[in-house]
């Protein structure tokens, strides 16, 4: 059986804080001068994009990198894809290239999967976001900030039990928002999720969380994080809120709610911001944002991520 | 059971503390020490050594960890192996470093731990000590410091125990299901 990590669904409690702890070690690791790792040493891994992405893309370069690995980065844009040549094609091409495994984004969702399922290539394969369905490693990401500013150095073998953590924004297309909600139960969190009717999926009544349509409730009960989502303009071809003013005072982190905010609360956003949009420049600039903690961590986590599927015997799985 | 204690609590207490004499005679005392265990008994015996050293010297020599798993030559054969925590508490350019671990079997791991001190910076020398040298050795290495040599078959299995990790200060031999 070849690892791979395709959603933080199929991930369990065990596998999640190992994939963590192993992440305190390349963050110490991270501090030397010295940040090179021989642990992948001549294995040779593609980044395959077929979707826009600047900190995603360069942050598992960067932990590709670290650990030693040879990368090749394929974009849609500007390759034989423009010319029409089909996915499984550019697969079968990147086979007899001999790659020994894929980070895959894809605008659509499932990609990643049927690139694990099918015979096409049989190497582990990493889910860098597919569409609306995933992003697991923005969601490792995440948990390991919350973690390290929750527990500190006190991180190892623990969860996120009893933390209380508010997503809002844009529910519907947020892959970033179904990995979380996935991995944040895993580890004991409790999540609500705010958002407009309109932005919230028809399935979400099934997920293990609390649906709210006021920003303002929800932020009044003690809350540990306050998750701020970015609104996906490019994937919205319908009206889903009057305007980005009125989108901005019902469900934004505006001045006045981030004055409110307790200041134990942490801010967090995925990134890329639409600063005034659903995040002010105060806040997210503020002492108790931790987004350019994620940006670092997200290095950290995505290292553990590929030296966990990439190393070991395959016939023993690592769960 | 098939396994024979080949050291008890006050063998091990003495090897340790014989250790601690070598290391300070050769080093002519505690100067520019740095003793860096290799996870995870070899911290424990480092914090040993280190306490002994005190006990005869009055000195507190640096000590921490070093952990070799991301140098290790055998990733691709052997299941997942989980990194253990590195902690370099100073500065070894120009330090005398003495790797601690329990068991010097292939030297396998000591040359990955060789390669991780590189990482870190250059030391000015770099010593071995071990509790427990059982030949069989696979690559040019050998301990400066030993706490019991222990000719062993290859099919045998030598376990080391602490009581900060497994209740008790012995080493055994296991002659396995072949004895």
């Amino acid at each position: 059986m070849i690892p791979h990590l395709l959603s933080t669904r199929d991930l369990s409690r065990e596998s999640a804080i190992s994939l963590l702890d192993t992440a305190e070690d390349m963050a110490i690791l991270g501090h030397r001068d010295n940040k090179k790792l021989p642990a992948l040493r001549g294995k040779t891994i593609v980044n395959l994009f077929y979707e826009d992405s600047t900190r995603t893309r360069i942050s598992f370069e960067v932990a590709q990198k670290r650990l030693s690995a040879d990368v090749i980065n394929f974009s849609a844009k500007g390759s034989s894809v423009s010319k029409g040549e089909s996915f499984k094609d550019t697969i079968l091409t990147l086979r007899e290239l001999g790659v020994d495994g894929v980070v895959i984004r894809h605008p659509s969702s499932g990609a990643p999967q049927l690139l694990a399922e099918r015979d096409w290539i049989d190497v582990p394969v990493v889910n860098a976001g597919d569409g609306t369905h995933e992003h697991p490693t923005q969601a490792l990401l995440d948990a390991f900030t919350l973690r390290k500013n929750i527990h500190g150095a006190d991180s190892r073998g623990r969860g996120l039990d009893g933390a209380h953590v508010i997503i809002v924004g844009d529910i519907l297309h947020s892959r970033v928002a179904r990995s979380n909600v996935w991995l944040l139960e895993h580890l004991g969190a409790r999540v609500t999720v705010v958002a407009p009717v309109t932005l919230i999926p028809a399935g979400a009544s099934r997920w293990p969380i609390t649906i709210s349509h006021d920003l303002d409730s929800a932020l009044s009960q003690p809350v540990d994080a306050v998750m701020m989502l970015r609104v996906q303009s490019e994937r919205m071809r319908d009206a889903y809120f009057p305007n980005a003013h009125e989108y901005s005072q019902g469900w934004g982190l505006t001045e006045e709610r981030f004055a409110a905010l307790s200041p134990q609360t942490l801010v967090m956003h995925p990134g890329p911001m639409n600063r005034g949009l659903e995040i002010c420049s105060t806040a997210a600039d503020s002492a108790q944002s931790v987004i350019l903690q994620q940006v670092a961590n997200g290095v950290f986590v995505r290292m553990s991520v590929l030296y966990s599927i990439l190393t070991g015997t395959s016939e023993v799985p690592h769960e | 059971m098939t396994a024979n204690t080949v050291m008890q609590s006050a063998d091990v207490a003495r090897a340790i503390t014989r250790i601690a004499h070598e290391i300070l005679e050769s080093n002519r005392g505690s100067d520019n020490l740095v003793l860096l265990g290799i996870p995870t008994r070899g911290v424990t015996l480092a914090d040993r050594i280190a306490a002994a050293i005190h006990a005869i010297d009055g000195a507190d020599v640096p000590r921490g960890s070093l952990d070799v798993t991301m140098y290790r030559d055998d990733l691709q054969s052997n299941p997942l192996r989980e990194p253990s925590p590195t902690a370099v508490p100073v500065d070894i350019d120009q330090a005398t470093v003495v790797l601690v671990d329990d068991v010097l079997y292939s030297g396998r791991t000591v040359r990955a731990a060789l390669d991780a001190l590189t990482d870190f910076g250059r030391p000015d020398v770099v010593r071995l000590a071990v509790l427990i040298d059982r030949g069989h050795r696979e690559l040019p290495i050998r301990a400066d410091y030993v706490g019991k040599n222990l000719p062993s078959s290859p099919g045998e299995r030598i376990n080391v125990c602490l009581v900060e990790t497994d209740g008790v200060d012995a080493v055994e031999i296991d002659r396995g299901d072949d004895a």
